[in-house]
């Protein structure tokens, strides 16, 4: 087939206060074929996309598309050049089916369900998705949502597709049907542009792929010419060794043992269902599922943060060989009680830290209520944080910069940092890489191995199985709030996992 | 396919940008010449309106603060210290509460039951108590009835999560009809309490605001040194910023709220306690005047900080009082002058907007090098 561009980027450069999110970047698509935007984070994917889908306006340069330039505003104007984007949170009413959703806000005068619902389940057949137009949102999985999302764009006509990172929240049977998808599209003569950093995807579906870098284009390669060692490369700048060392666990003993805990939510749904594991000290347990399976109220349990409906959480205390009961307690008592818990959970700078204070202040938190005086010390959070900047190489203007203010990488080394700092006994850890470049991730992936040997009871919930596989000793998969698997993280394989992730989900469909 | 729905757009003639690198001079020089400008305005609206001339409404506005005599034993600067100091510790008041982003909008009837409390001290024991004692019992009794009606909203806030502003507004109104009710009662129809002899604050020197004013100047001190350097403060802070990484940490974000409310609240109840014992020596529902409402802005002006809200206060008092004087000299009312309180007040506010955003006209284009 006759390649022609659909989209073509001159010279996009869009900057945010002093922040430049896209310099200069120079970029085509072209109709049949599946363009990868790779780069790490931060590198101004979502921005150069948001620019093509019309939610930023670019500061410099053009857009070209069929060849002739457009101005694009507004989401409106993107979909009037079919343009659709499928965003990474998707954009849909819970309350109403999916045929619903798909219709909502056409502006063509008439509203007939029927008629639209014939047309979805021709679409549907002819690139092969599997959707029942009349299901309602709120009973749907993540992927059958983003089933919808994407016929919601093909429904409005359009050809020039954008997915950002859809694979974040898929199992890896679900991502191979949706590649399945969008190579049936290509055939189809859709232009399909896909942005993520995930190595491995990107050489199994994409044609060409394009790399940014801090902002700036780096160059365009063809999928079948290219390794990881050289996306990698272009990705970070220099050459990176992609190996975890993962030494076999010695002397370990229980430390934390959870006996059948049971949590349920506010709206009364069950988020945790009778969990029952054991961590031992010096060894790295893994905790897998698809997002929001009950990750993180698991942790939160354990934190003191979620009120438990039955189970027990028994602590092991090395000191003096006691067990404590942790259920039911604040995370101040839990601390009172000589528990060395130490928590990096999901959301940094909602939780862990505070955006909007400096890197000693946010030390101060675990510290700060030390003591009998009524006024604060500085002197010590203010040491850790040096040691913490120049140990983990955090890079800051000074110890005194808003954490919010730092990339990504940064927040999490000042976060991880200080849960070190205070010796744990166990460290639970939760997505502690989502959002890091690779040079920060291996970092956080030593001084997890690091704590290990050091003979403290590692939680690490994650969401890249690959690098499950590579760290864990051994691996506890969720589902629905259920424990549907325990596998050794040295001979087990990602299909098996993606297996138990789904297990109990089907089976409580059928209830 | 058709193409006709593809249609040339038309590029927007400007769009605004978010910044977050202004240097802080630059910042603060742009706050100062808004002032400027503002004090220009004022001026010149104020010439417009009376027909006056420049160096004339200028001369009237200054002799309103800076006058020799306001009743025979105080000169105007120290009238208009006392009227920085009432609004100075409504501000002061209410800074922990909204540090803690709790929108307390109740300052004036947290100062005027404050104010009723030590109306009502002076009136039924003013007679029976020896002074030093009388004074003692005042303050107590106006801080606790502060503090009461700040800790109320806060306590539903705490256990029922109720929006902290309406309830806070509400509260206003309550506080607003009891004073009513109980100066009719005092009044005796005339709808007038007179000046109560008893329990007033002492005079030093010359001077009967010194003490209003020595009281403020502590509050200022304490309270920046009490937010920024105290564990409480930083609680504060901490649960202002995010209630998760409060709960995370283990603070019991519940007490905090409840704590820094009995603050604000017992901290307006002394403002209202400085305006009837130690101002007015009487009470009616304007006795604080709408002050607990422009007290929230001097708070966000300030952004917090105590010593900023000083400056901040000594300018918006400024104007009112020499705009006021300006009006009263040419037989204007008093609305005058609150128009154009409010007006600087609207530009202090707007310059924020000119810090946080640039506003970029028509968007440079490079031609591509294809």
């Amino acid at each position: 087939m006759d390649k022609q561009p659909a989209i073509e980027l001159k010279n996009i450069t869009k900057r945010f206060g002093k922040v430049v999110a896209n310099k200069d970047v120079n970029l085509t698509a072209y109709r049949g074929e599946i363009l990868s935007i790779l780069g790490e984070n931060g590198s101004g994917k979502t921005t150069l996309m948001n620019m093509i889908s019309g939610i930023y306006f670019p500061d410099e340069g053009q857009i070209f598309i069929d060849e002739k330039e457009a101005v694009i505003t507004s989401p409106k104007d993107a979909f009037s050049y079919k343009i659709g984007m499928i965003h990474q949170h998707f954009k849909l009413v819970d309350v109403f089916s999916a045929a619903e959703n798909i219709v909502l806000g056409i502006e063509d005068g008439k509203y007939d369900l029927k008629t639209s619902t014939e047309q979805i389940k021709k679409i549907s057949e002819q690139y092969g998705f599997e959707l029942d137009p009349e299901k309602k949102i709120y009973t749907m999985s993540v992927s059958e949502k983003q089933t919808v999302e994407i016929i919601k764009v093909l429904y409005r006509g359009a050809d020039i597709l954008i997915l950002d990172e859809p694979t974040a929240v898929l199992t890896p049977q679900e991502t191979e049907k949706l590649f399945n998808i969008l190579r049936r599209m290509r055939d189809d003569g859709k232009c399909i542009i896909i942005i993520t950093h995930k190595l491995h995807e990107v050489l199994s579906l994409s044609d060409r792929v394009s790399v940014l870098r801090k902002g700036e284009y780096v160059g365009t390669v063809n999928t079948a010419e290219t390794s990881e060692s050289e996306l990698t490369e272009m990705m970070v700048g220099k050459k990176v060794e992609l190996n975890i060392e993962r030494n076999e666990p010695h002397d370990t003993v229980d430390r934390l043992i959870v006996n059948g805990i049971t949590c349920v939510d506010r709206m009364g749904a069950t988020v945790l269902d009778d969990i029952s594991f054991t961590a031992k000290s010096g060894e790295i347990l893994g905790i897998a599922g698809i997002a929001g399976s009950g990750q993180r109220e698991l942790l939160e349990s354990i934190a003191g943060l979620q009120h438990l409906s039955s189970g027990e959480i028994l602590y092991l205390n090395p000191k003096n060989d006691t067990t404590e009961n942790l259920r039911d307690k604040t995370p101040m008592q839990i601390r009172n009680m000589g528990v060395r818990l130490s928590f990096v959970p999901e959301d940094r700078l909602g939780m862990g830290l505070v955006g909007n204070m400096d890197i000693v202040d946010n030390m101060m938190l675990r510290s700060y209520s030390k003591g009998h005086s009524i006024f604060l010390k500085r002197k010590k959070p203010k040491d850790l944080a040096m040691k913490i900047i120049n140990d983990l190489e955090v890079v800051t203007p000074s110890a005194a910069t808003p954490v919010r203010r730092l990339s990504g990488g940064n927040v999490q080394k000042v976060l991880v940092g200080r849960e070190i700092a205070a010796s744990p006994t166990v460290l639970m850890v939760a997505y502690p890489v989502r959002g890091l470049d690779i040079n920060s991730s291996y970092m956080i992936y030593n001084l997890l191995n690091e704590q290990k040997e050091k003979g403290v009871a590692v939680i690490f919930v994650g969401e890249d199985l690959d690098v499950l596989l590579e760290l864990c000793d051994r691996i506890m998969v969720i589902g629905s709030g259920r424990i549907t698997g325990v596998v050794d993280g040295r001979t087990a394989t990602k299909e098996e996992i993606g297996l138990l992730m789904t297990k109990s989900k089907h089976e409580g469909g059928e209830q | 396919m058709d193409n006709k729905i593809v249609k040339t757009h038309r590029e927007p003639f400007f769009h605004v940008v978010k910044r977050d690198d202004m240097p802080w001079w630059k910042a603060w020089s742009i706050r100062a010449a808004t002032i400027v400008i503002a004090f220009f305005l004022v001026g010149f609206l104020s010439m417009a309106v009376t027909e006056r001339g420049f160096g004339e409404t200028y001369e009237i506005m200054f002799s309103g603060v800076f006058g020799r005599i306001f009743d025979g034993r105080t000169t105007m600067l120290w009238k208009y210290l006392q009227e920085i100091a009432i609004l100075l510790c409504l501000a002061l008041a209410l800074t922990p509460a909204f540090k803690m982003k709790f929108w307390n909008c109740g300052a004036e009837g947290q100062a005027l039951v404050g104010g009723l409390a030590s109306i009502i001290c002076m009136i039924e024991l003013g007679p029976k108590l020896p002074y030093p004692i009388l004074i003692l019992v005042i303050a107590v009794t106006s801080i606790l009835a502060g503090a009461i009606w700040g800790v109320i909203p806060a306590i539903f806030k705490a256990i029922f999560n109720t929006n902290e502003t309406l309830f806070t507004l509400m509260m206003n109104y309550i506080a607003t009809q009891i004073i009513a009710y109980y100066v009719y009662i005092k009044g005796g129809g005339s709808n007038v309490i007179n000046p109560v002899e008893y329990g007033n604050f002492p005079t030093v020197g010359n001077n009967k605001y010194f003490v209003n004013i020595v009281i403020v100047v502590l509050i200022t001190v304490v309270m920046y040194i009490y937010l920024k350097y105290s564990k409480q403060g930083y609680e504060i802070s901490v649960v202002g910023e995010s209630q998760n990484t409060a709960r995370y940490i283990g603070i019991n974000v519940k007490k905090v709220i409840i704590r820094t409310m009995v603050i604000s609240g017992a901290l307006c109840g002394v403002a209202g306690m400085l305006l009837v014992a130690g101002t007015d020596h009487s009470i009616n529902i304007n006795s604080v005047g709408g002050q607990g409402f422009t007290a929230i802005l001097m708070s966000w002006l300030g952004q917090f900080n105590p010593f900023i809200m000083v400056v901040m206060t000594a300018i918006v008092v400024f104007l009112r009082i020499g705009v006021a004087k300006v009006a009263d000299t040419a037989l204007l009312n008093s609305s005058f002058s609150e128009i154009m309180v409010g007006l600087v007040i609207l530009m202090l506010v707007g310059c924020e907007f000119f810090i946080n955003y640039s506003i970029k006209f028509k968007h440079n284009k490079k031609e591509g090098n294809a």
